[in-house]
């Protein structure tokens, strides 16, 4: 009995049949109605034509020059000055070769650098931002609409009216030429964006389960590390990965904050390198353009996701 | 809510004397947020306005010396030149920016097929656009020997020296400004899923054609965003510095047409070691992008929209 039903409700028929229907009949009851009867008017699909066109225009005028520094990153710098094109007919590895060890330190050496100072970074805002963010979210203190309110106020803040006292400041304490100008602040959660990213996301998670946690006896910090925390993982992950893109690329406080060739981290080191060839060696400037972009890159391969939900969610909402 | 919707905000509510819950939680939880707020960022203020009167050149102590550092900043023609380089470049390089970025938003919505590969390739750029390597290409593209100029010689154009030349220097760092435009994109695109599709679809049934539903369903319901984006996006481009110091060696040249005001404020701080005047003029940056905010949110009254 189970058997035949589940039979006549298959779409196909059954040459063997108790079924009293004919087979038309039965495929008729059996098979869904079709779901998707629309079809595009001609003016609709030349329009998505069109459309499909222009952006794929648009995006090739974006993305071309990078494919193009790809592509001349495995050329002798002669060719670079007169091949548009993608097409490449040898590959110049030495471009690589030469790049990385053009300076006083291979290149590997800058890229530990900046790992060290991005992964420093991730975990300075991490855990800073964190705990902040818990606290304008979740928490009523004293205090708290003013100290709101500046938090929003240094997102806006140039950084520049702080770097000449900061730069006195730390370079007094002997930190130019280390890591810690650059870690440091992130561990004292100054990168205020975040926590606001942060408290977006906390003030979305429904207020219930720490109003139980309360109730059942427990601490702030329990709350926050036992079901906060677990719960804004994509904020985090935004987070991080914001902070390692940014971090990476950033030129300015390397620049002011360490000057000797040891230290360097990726973005000082190409300038350097610019410095050093003055221009002469474009083949081996796109490499290493190239090998810092990379990371940059991959991270947003993986993290692009978080990345559009963390950008939407602090613009709107 | 925006960060510039939540300030808005902050003004209406009122508080009042009360007990608060958890006033030492509070506290303890804000501890690395507090000691970062005085000790990175409120006492640098305040020191660098202090240095701001002062003739600090990191050697000798410093030497009050009244107002003369702003008297200097008016006086000093190589400075005005940086603020109107930096001007320029906010003020046509911003609304460029967002233009196409909402061209392109405006397009990409409405559930168009393959929309998760435009975004991210539109995206991307902004992503690396801040750092040395995008600069270091930029300046190989606009160069006498370029890309660019490849291409123009294909159409028996001959090109010229688009960063070595004055007069177009800006213009290269502007379109720079402009490939980036993928992370406002990216807000107006969320912006425009928070319309509900049947304001146009009540609009269709009236009549009205594409550029009427736009000014009258899109631009307004959009405002709050487009507002957003442009606050955002202003402070950001008045601090913009890596690509100038890359794309000029440093030196904000040809004849200072890339010479950004943070640009002159580098040189005249870390390079003069002149830190007295470089806090004026940091000073002196705070107040322009204070006020171009201040304005920004007076006239948003006019023309943002809150359906709420």
């Amino acid at each position: 009995m189970i058997e035949q039903k589940t039979n006549s409700s298959r779409p196909a028929v059954d040459e063997d049949s108790s079924d009293p229907r004919t087979p038309a009949e039965v495929r008729e009851a059996t098979t869904p109605p079709p779901v998707n009867t629309y079809k595009p008017a001609p003016r609709t699909m030349v329009r998505a034509v069109i459309k499909h066109i222009v952006m794929v225009a648009a995006a090739l005028v974006m993305i071309y020059p990078l494919l193009w520094m790809v592509v001349s990153s495995l050329r002798p710098t002669d060719v670079i000055f007169r091949e548009p094109g993608l097409f490449l007919t040898t590959f110049e590895w030495s471009n690589y070769e030469q790049g990385w060890n053009a300076l006083s330190h291979p290149f590997s050496h800058f890229l530990l650098n900046s790992a060290i100072v991005v992964l420093g970074c991730i975990l300075g805002n991490l855990i800073s931002c964190s705990l902040a963010a818990y606290a304008f979210a979740r928490l009523d203190f004293r205090f708290k609409k003013i100290m709101f309110g500046l938090m929003l106020m240094t997102i806006m803040l140039p950084i520049h009216v702080i770097i000449v006292p900061q730069y006195i400041m730390f370079s007094q304490i002997g930190w130019v030429n280390t890591f810690l100008p650059i870690i440091i602040p992130k561990l004292l959660a100054t990168d205020a964006f975040f926590i606001f990213l942060m408290v977006q996301f906390i003030r979305g998670i429904p207020k219930d389960m720490d109003e139980a946690a309360r109730i059942d006896g427990a601490g702030h910090a329990r709350i926050f590390f036992q079901i906060i925390l677990p719960l804004m993982v994509p904020a985090l992950a935004t987070t991080a990965i914001f902070t390692f893109i940014w971090t990476w690329s950033d030129f300015f406080t390397s620049l002011i904050y360490l000057t000797d060739p040891e230290m360097y981290t990726v973005p000082v080191a190409l300038r350097a390198f610019i410095d050093a060839t003055g221009e002469s060696n474009w083949g081996a400037l796109f490499a290493m353009s190239i090998v810092t972009l990379l990371p940059v890159f991959l991270a947003f391969l993986i993290g692009q996701k978080f990345l559009v939900k963390g950008i939407a969610t602090t613009g709107i909402k | 809510m925006s960060v510039v919707a939540e300030m808005q905000n902050l003004s209406k509510v009122k508080g009042g004397k009360r007990q608060y819950t958890d006033n030492k939680a509070g506290h303890i939880f804000l501890l690395p947020w507090t000691i970062g707020l005085f000790a990175i960022t409120l006492g640098p203020m305040a020191m660098s306005l202090y240095l701001s009167f002062t003739d600090y050149n990191l050697l000798q102590a410093p030497n009050w010396i009244g107002t003369d550092n702003f008297v200097r900043m008016f006086q000093d023609e190589r400075l005005l030149n940086s603020l109107q380089v930096t001007f320029t470049y906010v003020l046509v390089g911003v609304p460029l920016q967002l233009i196409v970025a909402l061209f392109i938003a405006l397009l990409l919505d409405r559930g168009m097929r393959g929309l998760a590969f435009y975004r991210s390739v539109f995206y991307l750029p902004s992503m690396l656009g801040s750092s040395v390597a995008i600069a270091v290409l930029w300046k190989q593209l606009f160069g006498t020997t370029g890309l660019v100029n490849q291409f123009l010689a294909m159409f028996g154009i001959e090109g010229m020296g688009w960063i070595s030349n004055p007069d177009t220097a800006l213009s290269t760092l502007i379109l720079l400004n402009v490939w980036t435009f993928g992370s406002p994109m990216v807000i107006f695109l969320a912006g425009l899923r928070q319309i509900p599709a049947m304001y146009y679809e009540a609009a269709s049934i009236d009549g009205a054609t594409r550029v009427r539903k736009f000014i009258s369903i899109t631009l307004p319901l959009l405002s709050p965003i487009i507002f957003f984006n442009l606050v955002l996006q202003i402070i950001g481009a008045f601090q913009n510095f890596t690509q100038a110091f890359i794309v000029s060696n440093g030196t904000g040249g040809p004849a200072d047409s890339t010479m950004f005001f943070t640009l002159y404020l580098y040189q005249q701080g870390f390079k003069g070691f002149d830190m007295g005047y470089a806090s004026s003029m940091a000073w002196l940056l705070v107040l322009i992008v204070g006020a171009f905010t201040a304005v920004n949110f007076l006239a948003s009254k006019y023309w943002v929209f809150y359906d709420d």
